[in-house]
């Protein structure tokens, strides 16, 4: 009788994670249409209704597409951080997956990153890159740490090892993020741009809005990109494992 | 259209082009582990598995 009492709250936990996997499945593809549906309402208003910056004029628009690209790209290796950490916690095996997985969709919006920054430095500053710059070196070595996170995983041989080695390379990418946050506002000097100062955002409240539109888009753009990689890869393992099996 | 219309229209573009790079390469992926489960699934009823 005791067993029964102590394996029901088991069952009720087991089938309350059923239920939330099964309405994350359902979820997803109205998740996506919303995303690409905020994402284009947020470009036709960045592009058509926002004022013009009264510095930097039309260019400054970009910046409703790079900082919340930037911040996706953070909130991704922070997420691949978690997993990571929940890994260790744990020993869970299927938390490897989805850590590679935030890694990869953090790395691709990375890149979107620095591409987005390089267009947008040569309208404001006549140059595609400065060395000279805190904020641009440090998202790079950032970018090029996340890049290392594949060779070293493709070096390892698949396991506990591998899945043991990335994660503490997860968590410590983890740690660079802040790092770089913290940079800007520390350097004595710079030429980048600083938005999001401690007495809170300095813009108008109509761009503090397709700004917020525009991250809420891309962090759904952001996970529903990982939810359907992640699917892919399970399904890509389980089908190794009952080749290698067969 | 002036030079900082153009450079702005050419972030946007570019962003939506890696997007779409992405997905198109993961529908292929997706597209070949389909076919290589309904592969699993024809040798799975075949008679040599029976």
């Amino acid at each position: 009788m005791d067993d029964i009492s102590q394996a029901l709250p088991l069952v009720t936990r087991q089938r309350h994670r059923l239920d939330a996997r099964r309405l994350r499945i359902a979820a997803a593809p109205l998740v996506a249409a919303c995303s690409c549906a905020t994402l284009l309402v947020a470009a036709a208003l960045a592009l058509l209704w926002v004022p013009s910056d009264a510095d930097q004029g039309f260019s400054q628009r970009i910046f409703y597409l790079h900082v919340p690209i930037a911040l996706t790209s953070y909130a991704c290796f922070g997420a691949a951080a978690w997993k990571a950490f929940r890994l260790l916690a744990t020993g869970d095996e299927r938390r490897d997956l989805e850590s590679y997985t935030a890694v990869h969709i953090g790395v691709i919006f990375g890149l979107l990153t620095l591409v987005t920054g390089s267009i947008w430095a040569r309208i404001s500053w006549g140059i595609w890159w400065s060395w000279s710059e805190d904020q641009l070196v440090l998202f790079l070595v950032i970018f090029l740490f996340y890049c290392a996170y594949f060779m070293l995983r493709f070096a390892v041989e698949p396991g506990t090892r591998r899945s043991r080695l990335s994660a503490v390379y997860a968590l410590f990418g983890a740690v660079l993020v802040p790092v770089s946050f913290l940079a800007i506002r520390l350097a004595p000097r710079y030429i980048h741009p600083v938005v999001f100062t401690m007495s809170g955002p300095q813009m108008a409240r109509s761009m503090l809005l397709v700004f917020c539109l525009s991250l809420a888009g891309l962090l759904g753009l952001a996970g529903s990109l990982y939810r359907t990689e992640l699917g892919g890869r399970r399904i890509d393992r389980r089908l190794r494992e009952l080749r290698s099996g067969s | 259209m002036t030079t900082s219309e153009k450079y702005v229209t050419a972030a946007y573009l570019v962003f939506l082009g890696i997007v779409l790079v992405y997905v198109v390469i993961y529908s292929t992926k997706i597209a070949r582990l389909e076919r290589e489960l309904a592969e699993l699934g024809k040798a799975e009823g075949s008679p040599e598995h029976e």
